[in-house]
């Protein structure tokens, strides 16, 4: 049965590719929502402990940060290489930490409140001294839940 | 001149994902997937009044010292260790598997699926530190002991339910957490010699 004619060379059909930029459109939408913006600039540089126990952070609007290293190369001049604190967007003292708690606890939801988290992120040269006093001044601003920031060992 | 009807020639689209792939690559590159991964510990309370702390007596067989003084050395009990010993120590302080006179004293306790059950209630170890003590190696000693309650709790979760402690269901976990309740304390710091 003549059904099956092959005589027509038959062209093979050009791939559609005007779908192609939505495709990469939703890619890159994704990638646009997942990309979090860091919105304090760093003036310490730290590089946190490794640790096998670790915990992710969960719900990131229940976590405030605070930064102690070494000032970046920009501000050593200005505030000498010891270790400092950040808090936000500057260079502060332990006696702001409580201030600064309670800060960005005003700034949160009244039912998130009691679930407060703060995050240390601080340099392994760090000595204890400082992070002591910072501890202390976390326990009298009642933000009991800390997080050590860490990063996995291998 | 007949006026020739001319059309609009239509955008060449075709490039547009070119532009739409430089994007992408800019956030895929800019992206910073990392989760943020910490060791999470609880901070006692403020202290209401200085009174109340004097009162809290620990026997000396319900606490284990772990010091780090400023040189980084571990003092863990009587004797200098190797952070790396901790972890077994600690597990040995926390259990007390022979009942010795020199480790925690067991209490009788009714814990839900594990009905009476000889444990360690008052266990404490405390920590201290030195102002000079790096950073580092406290959080090292934290780890290790962290380490040592979540392998406890792993191997008894093991045991009794099959599975892993964070795989258990709420009610097996919170009696998994009765079973040895973590119970680090931080004492204040202190000087022990050498400069601040």
């Amino acid at each position: 049965m003549g059904k099956f004619n092959k005589s027509g060379g038959r062209e093979m059909p050009e791939l559609n590719t005007s779908s192609l930029p939505d495709l990469i459109f939703t890619l890159l939408f994704f990638f646009m929502v997942i990309v979090q913006l860091r919105d304090v600039t760093l003036k310490v540089q730290f590089k946190v402990p490794q640790g096998t126990e670790l915990e992710k952070l969960e719900k990131k609007t229940l976590v405030s940060f605070i930064y102690v290293g070494k000032p970046t190369n920009e501000y050593i001049s200005k505030m000498g290489s010891d270790s400092r604190i950040q808090l936000n967007d500057k260079f502060a003292d332990v006696s702001e930490v409580q201030d600064y708690v309670a800060q960005e606890r005003m700034g949160m939801k009244e039912e998130d409140q009691p679930y407060m988290q703060v995050s240390l992120k601080m340099d392994k040269d760090t000595k204890m001294g400082i992070i002591t006093d910072i501890k202390q001044a976390l326990r009298q601003a009642y933000a009991l839940k800390i997080n050590y920031s860490a990063l996995k060992r291998e | 001149m007949a006026k020739k009807k001319r059309k609009v020639p239509q955008t060449n689209s075709s490039s547009t994902a070119d532009m739409a792939f430089i994007l992408l690559i800019f956030f895929l590159i800019t992206t910073s997937m990392d989760t943020d991964r910490g060791l999470a510990r609880l901070l006692p309370p403020p202290p209401q009044n200085e009174q109340k702390q004097d009162d809290i007596i620990i026997k000396e067989r319900n606490i284990l010292q772990v010091r780090l003084n400023s040189q980084n050395q571990l003092l863990c009990g009587h004797d200098y260790i190797s952070i790396s010993q901790l972890r077994e120590k600690a597990k040995e302080f926390i259990t007390n598997p022979d009942n010795a006179a020199d480790l925690p004293e067991k209490h009788m306790k009714n814990i839900p699926f594990f009905g009476n059950v000889m444990i360690t209630t008052n266990h404490v170890i405390s920590v201290q530190t030195d102002r000079g003590t790096s950073y580092d190696s406290y959080f090292y000693v934290q780890n290790e002991l962290v380490g040592a309650y979540n392998d406890l709790r792993n191997e008894l979760a093991k045991s009794k339910f099959g599975k892993v402690y964070a795989s258990c269901s709420k009610e097996q976990q919170a009696a998994i957490r009765t079973y040895y309740p973590l119970k680090i304390s931080e004492a204040e710091p202190r000087n022990y010699g050498g400069k601040k």
